[in-house]
């Protein structure tokens, strides 16, 4: 009892000695799990390299950090959200009621998503349009009409594919990468059929419904957010292909390879060069009423846009990062560090 | 009436009946057993490695030009390993090969020399020889992780750089060492400099909070309940109502975490105070349980002689029958203890899933937890971290052990028999 005793007195003597203030010294930022690695890395560069403190990165998802991101202005709340893609004009409205009305935006790199198989099986070269096909729940039967996905085979949808059975690997609906998925890959291979395409004018719901919905026929199978799992099941089934970031097919390149998209290959440069089809932009944003409240966001800002860290030979792109171009990079840190406002 | 002396085919029946299920528990005990070994076994074949490192020794040129002796501080110290690099691969001339051979060293370098300066201001005007930390690549061909029989597109290092490290272990200048800064850092992204330390100490201080709040709550609530509450509907509904929380999945607890010491307080997001209190909420009601079980357990003989003498009745729980409960109120506490040291669900909410770096040293500060790091760490893109994730594991296993080592001996210490 006595050792209960002297434990909690002592936890309680610790609490309330610093207790006054809640005060926060050091950066806290949220968001994308996707960005995670590279701010993460960012991050811990910056806590050695300067007096600060490391900034505490969390992993809530896109959504969930521009959530958190929006939800005031005050210490209590993050300063930073990372976001696998751009800010909706739904959450800037959200910030706005909330008092957040100054943020800067910065967009720090691309990332490309990879359909990739073991590479105990042979490369595909799979089109867009021929990737949706394989993957919608309802695929078109002619002229404006539709039917239930039949394919079961690859070959099926074209000769030129592999004579094998149809299995996908891929994130949940709650993952940024399978609303890039959707958005760049599923929609980009809907609208090569020109009715669609058309349709996207006249009834946008319908369009939508037909380009984003995923069969859920046991076909496409959600991996959960574990990319590293999904390339484990790689190596256990030849067969099936995985749907992930660039940066574990990086991380895995001795064991699992890449599809060639619409004839590209997901390589570090044709994913830069804007050549890969299924790539998307990576962002951050930053609260401009805590720089100057919070110590350290303006160092840590200087830090992340320094060619050591997002250029083309920073450490951020040995990390998997897909750097932007260099005049992109050049007028990104001018209006980063010039703290300019986001602007829709 | 006849047959109750000479056996009868049904106590055949009977006795075989028995050895069959005796047969059926050794069984049963033998599976388990066989899940534990296995599950054991992978994560120490997994781990082991994560206790091992791979350091080079570089020779670098600490000569006036690289570093100024008035302001050694302002030296670019990535710089001169870089070129020290240069200096021994002299063939690395392209800027594929020469980003290849700075793979070779962690992204530590540095800093590493920064600190290799500062212990020895001696060295500043020559040359010296620093052992650098070797980076995960690197470090897995050391430790033969890399299959070299394999056609060069097909592992991770081209023929290029192995030919390099054996180049540099032909010369000595390789050596493996205990992984001690594992037990000395905090997170990294970099898998040969990631370190459990952080991890740990938000562990323990989450826990310390966690203890502190629900084991003397637990126990008075216990005893008012067991010994002292008047039998009624009012009490019953509060019985059935710990009853019910027990079974309560403990993100519910995270939610009310969140809303309630975060939004409503404005205690500090992802500190351990947070995640201790949610963590007690949830451990609360499995002690309480506990702790009423083993107050019943009590013979009554022990409480009515201890009236019979005249002892007050706070004198009678507290002198007799509660110092008897406390072994079987231990077990309990261990067993809510362990759960909350396995939980990441509710640490969700409140932020304490997160990159942390700095060790923690006050329930105040940013922290988070084993089970936190081994999700984080599973989840990683780099190769390097499926061993680091064993090793926390390992690690994490330890952690609870210990804690169960010091309840059996806190319970043989307070055990009383009959």
């Amino acid at each position: 009892m006595m050792f209960t005793k002297t434990l909690c007195v002592t936890a309680l003597a610790l609490a309330t000695a610093a207790a006054p203030s809640f005060a926060r010294d050091q950066i806290t930022i949220v968001g994308s799990s996707t960005v995670f690695p590279f701010s993460t890395t960012v991050a811990e560069r910056f806590g050695k390299s300067t007096d600060f403190k490391t900034p505490v990165v969390e992993s809530t998802g896109s959504g969930g950090g521009l959530k958190l991101f929006c939800s005031g202005v005050g210490t209590g709340h993050p300063d930073i959200t990372n976001a696998s893609r751009r800010i909706k004009e739904s959450e800037v409205a959200l910030c706005a009621s909330n008092g957040v009305t100054d943020i800067v935006e910065a967009k720090i790199g691309y990332d490309g998503i990879v359909l990739a198989n073991s590479k105990k099986s042979a490369q595909m070269d799979i089109s867009l349009g021929d990737l949706f096909m394989a993957l919608a729940k309802d695929v078109p039967a002619g002229e404006g009409e539709t039917k239930p996905n039949p394919y079961t085979m690859w070959n099926e949808i074209n000769p030129d594919l592999p004579a094998v059975k149809i299995e996908v690997l891929g994130p949940p609906p709650t993952s940024g990468t399978r609303d890039a998925f959707i958005e760049l890959a599923m929609e980009g291979g809907c609208k090569t059929v020109d009715w669609i395409k058309a349709m996207k004018k006249t009834d946008k719901n319908a369009y939508k419904t037909l380009c984003h919905t995923i069969r859920e026929d046991g076909k496409y199978v959600e991996a959960g957010e574990n990319d590293n799992l999904i390339v484990q099941k790689l190596n256990a089934n030849p067969n099936a292909f995985g749907i992930f970031g660039y940066s574990f097919l990086e991380q895995n390149s001795d064991s699992v390879q890449g599809s060639m998209i619409n004839g590209v290959e997901a390589d570090f440069d044709l994913i830069a060069e804007g050549e890969y089809p299924v790539s998307r932009s990576l962002y951050f944003y930053v609260k401009k009423a805590h720089i100057g409240v919070v110590p350290g966001i303006e160092e840590f800002l200087s830090e992340f846009t320094s060619e050591d860290a997002w250029g083309e030979e920073g450490y951020l792109a040995d990390k998997g990062l897909i750097p932007l171009t260099d005049e992109e990079r050049e007028e990104g840190a001018k209006s980063i560090m010039g703290l300019m406002n986001l602007s829709m | 009436m006849t047959d109750l002396i000479s056996p009868s085919s049904q106590l055949k029946g009977r006795k075989s009946a028995e050895t069959r299920f005796q047969w059926y528990g050794r069984g049963a005990i033998f599976v388990s057993l066989l899940f534990l070994v296995v599950m054991v076994g992978s994560i120490l074949t997994k781990g082991v490695g994560a206790f091992g490192t791979t350091n080079v020794a570089i020779e670098v040129d600490l000569g006036p030009d690289a570093i100024d002796p008035a302001n050694p501080a302002d030296a670019r110290f990535e710089k001169i390993v870089k070129d020290a690099l240069k200096t021994q691969f002299p063939e690395a001339k392209k800027r594929k090969d020469r980003r290849m051979i700075y793979g070779l060293l962690s992204n530590d370098m540095g800093f590493e020399l920064e600190r290799f300066v500062e212990a020895n201001p001696e060295a500043i005007g020559g040359t010296a020889t620093v052992w650098f930390r070797a980076s995960d690549d690197f470090d897995a061909v050391a430790k033969g992780a890399v299959d070299r029989s394999l056609p060069e597109d097909e592992r991770r290092m081209s023929d290029k750089e192995i030919a390099w490290i054996d180049q540099l272990t032909e010369q000595g200048a390789v050596e493996r060492t205990f992984n001690w800064s594992f037990f000395t850092n905090g997170d990294s992204r970099e898998p040969e400099l990631a370190g459990i330390l952080s991890a740990l100490m938000g562990s323990a201080l989450t826990l310390l909070v966690c203890f502190c709040i629900s084991f003397p709550v637990a126990i008075l609530a216990a005893i008012y309940l067991e010994e002292f509450a008047p039998k009624n509907r009012f009490s019953d509904l509060i019985e059935v109502n710990i009853n019910n929380l027990a079974a309560v999945p403990s993100i519910v607890f995270g939610l009310l975490g969140l809303s309630m010491f975060l939004n409503t307080f404005g205690m500090p997001r992802s500190s351990p105070l947070v995640g201790g209190l949610v963590l007690s909420l949830m451990t609360l009601p499995t002690i309480i349980i506990a702790a009423r079980a083993s107050l019943r357990a009590v013979p009554p003989s022990i409480r009515e002689a201890a009236l019979g003498m005249g002892a007050s009745p706070v004198q009678a729980t507290f002198h007799h029958v509660a110092p008897l409960a406390l072994p079987g109120i231990l077990t309990g506490t261990i067993v809510g203890m362990a759960q909350a040291l396995g939980e990441t669900a509710p640490l969700l909410m409140i932020g304490m899933v997160a990159f942390i770096v700095d060790v923690p040293d006050s329930i105040l500060e940013p922290a988070t937890a084993l089970p936190v790091q081994i999700f984080l760490w599973a989840d990683a893109p780099e190769r390097a971290f499926v061993e680091k994730t064993s090793a926390a594991i390992i690690v994490l296993l330890l952690f609870l052990v210990t804690m169960n080592i010091i309840a059996i001996l806190l319970r043989r210490k307070f055990e009383k028999r009959f």
